[in-house]
């Protein structure tokens, strides 16, 4: 049996990423997600890869681009601003059909923002981000052993549907301890062994990798068989917790950091007799339509709950269609929702008392 | 029967889509040429920027990436990092490489990364129609310089081979033409060496080729081949900025 560690978070995200297989950082720095770097510079030479520090995060997804086009596992993180910088990069790797893992540690937004938690990047993550249609798998844990294993297996995951994966985290995860237990270490693969990478064409044609095609014919048929990739993700990637939903007459809808509040508000009102549960989506893209559509048919409404303006709001309402209220708990800035005001919102909701 | 002429096994049978005139062709040529007689076609990556190069994966015979604009130097890092055993290059013209990709190339030469640059300079953004770019000439217009370069306006043109000379982690940096056979000659010489010293463990290799563009400078071919030796190279000198002793 593997020991239990006290891991912080922004740690436990590089040694996942090691355990997984994962033998190439590029990244650039910026709080709050600094460990992750720091962690690889001194990890990734004791198992025989690389980490570099390039001039600016542009470089750093360039770098990326070229490390996973030739064939390896290979990371980046940033955050917020930084991912923002990013954005070409991912665009590019997603018309390429390649898998790297890209980590965004939030904070609070627009623009230089601030450095505290955050979920304001919600629509870059989930709707593309860059430019051109393209999606990524994106995973949005909610504490850092969930964190460990979704990193563990999201190099399988992206590689499957070669779409690149993305961690949804934030400061508070970033930057908080929790005990943790770590995979087994998993065997890297050969980057020379890449069915599709460049590797020298030894004994066989050659190969490109490129998201370019002039003859829109051909752009066309790469916009298919993206769009045929994500209708399979969707079907077998969604990823969904529900809490307490079984006999719920009201949902909180809730990722990450705030779907650790909403656990409380739960327990809190159900203390109190009110029959509240929570869906907590585990992936944001694909987003669990199903869970929250059939919830809809038995809850009398729902309450999102986002430290942001309301961005996941959007989907939640697209996948109830109206059968029920959609209401938002926004608490942008960086600041973190509080228990009681989220419960005291339920409670006026259900009494009818307004929101 | 002994062999005149062959076509380099490193280019494709693909008809290029280059002008009349455009001097991408005759590079294109030495570089393959170089990797054919090194022999290491089957180990060779090719970077292609954005601009005309960009399907420049057509043309060589070798596995290939197309990078964004001007990233091709941060994109070959990663290649490269991850096949140490590689030989890896970028093709890279004076918009990608001298303005938009100007962080990545500096910082590329910076950390002696052991790739080989093909810098090729026409002084102009070719693709997009013809805008004026960092190493436009003074007074030359066009089309977003109509009235001509002006200093005061938007500065004296960059010297590439000249800056990066002064970086300790750039190896080889040289500037070339293809404007005359004997320049070609020497053209062919400075690439396959950049190539070389990549296979000896050595970079970073940059090979600046002053280039033309009739399209867009309203020349004949002759006559950008011409302007290039009469107008450029003034302004440009040919030779080798900085190549070690051992590697001559």
């Amino acid at each position: 049996m593997s020991e239990r560690k006290l891991f912080k978070g922004n740690e436990a995200v590089a040694e996942a990423a090691v355990r997984a297989g994962c033998r190439y950082f590029f990244g650039y720095p910026i709080t709050p997600q600094n460990e992750i770097p720091e962690y690889m510079s001194r990890r990734l030479p004791e198992v025989g890869g690389c980490f570099l520090q390039a001039e600016s995060e542009v470089a750093a997804i360039n770098m990326v681009y070229g490390a996973a086009s030739a064939g390896a596992r290979v990371m980046t993180s940033s955050s917020s601003p930084g991912i923002s910088l990013k954005q070409e990069g991912i665009s590019y790797i997603a018309g390429s059909l390649l898998s790297p893992l890209i980590v965004n540690m939030v904070r609070g937004g627009p623009g230089l923002g601030d450095i505290q938690p955050a979920q304001s990047d919600y629509f870059q993550a989930t709707k593309g981000g860059g430019h051109g249609d393209y999606r990524l798998i994106v995973f949005a844990p909610a504490s850092i052993q969930e964190m460990v294993d979704l990193i563990y297996i999201s190099f399988e995951t992206g590689e499957k549907y070669r779409m690149p994966v993305m961690i949804l985290a934030d400061g508070v995860l970033g930057q908080m301890m929790e005990s943790v237990e770590f995979p087994a270490m998993k065997e890297p693969k050969d980057p020379k062994s890449s069915a599709y990478g460049v590797t020298g064409a030894q004994g066989r044609p050659a190969r490109v990798v490129k998201a370019f095609d002039l003859d829109p014919e051909l752009m066309y048929n790469l916009n298919e068989k993206l769009a045929d990739t994500w209708k399979k993700a969707e079907e077998s990637e969604v990823r969904v917790e529900e809490y307490l939903m079984d006999d719920a007459e009201f949902a909180l809808v809730a990722y990450g950091t705030s779907s650790r509040i909403c656990r409380s508000v739960v327990d809190k009102a159900r203390s109190e007799g009110v029959k509240l549960g929570l869906i907590r989506p585990i992936t944001v893209w694909p987003f669990p339509k199903k869970a929250i559509g059939k919830a809809a048919g038995k809850v009398r409404g729902f309450l999102t709950v986002e430290m942001s303006l309301g961005q996941m709001v959007e989907d939640v309402r697209l996948a109830v269609d109206g059968k029920k209220p959609v209401y938002l708990h926004a608490v942008p800035g960086g600041l973190i929702p509080k228990r009681d005001e989220v419960l005291a919102q339920v409670k006026s909701i259900i009494q009818g008392k307004g929101v | 029967m002994q062999d005149v002429y062959r076509t380099s096994n490193s280019l494709t049978k693909n008809t290029m889509h280059y002008c009349p005139g455009c001097a991408h062709g005759i590079i294109h040529k030495l570089v393959a040429e170089s990797i054919d007689e090194l022999g290491i076609r089957e180990k060779t990556i090719g970077v292609a920027p954005v601009g005309c190069a960009v399907l420049a994966y057509n043309y060589f015979n070798i596995d290939c990436v197309v990078a964004a604009h001007g990233r091709a130097p941060a994109m070959a890092t990663g290649i490269k990092r991850v096949h140490p055993d590689r030989i890896v290059f970028t093709y890279q013209g004076d918009g990608d490489l001298a303005s938009i990709g100007a962080a990545e190339i500096v910082h590329a030469a910076m950390r002696g990364e052991k790739i080989t640059v093909i810098f090729v300079n026409n002084a102009i953004y070719g693709m997009t129609g013809g805008q004026m770019a960092p190493t436009t000439l003074v007074g030359q217009k066009t089309t977003t310089s109509p009235y001509g370069r002006q200093v005061e306006h938007c500065g004296s043109p960059i010297r590439i081979a000249e800056m990066l000379s002064t970086i300790p982690g750039a190896y080889s940096v040289s500037r070339v033409t293809v404007t005359t056979p004997a320049n070609l000659m020497k053209a062919k010489k400075t690439i396959k060496r950049a190539f070389q010293n990549q296979i000896d463990g050595k970079g970073l290799n940059i090979v600046e080729v002053l280039s033309t563009c009739p399209t867009n400078w309203g020349r004949t071919p002759y006559e950008s081949m011409r302007w290039v030796d009469e107008n450029m190279v003034p302004y440009y000198p040919l030779g080798d900025f900085k190549v070690p002793e051992e590697a001559k």
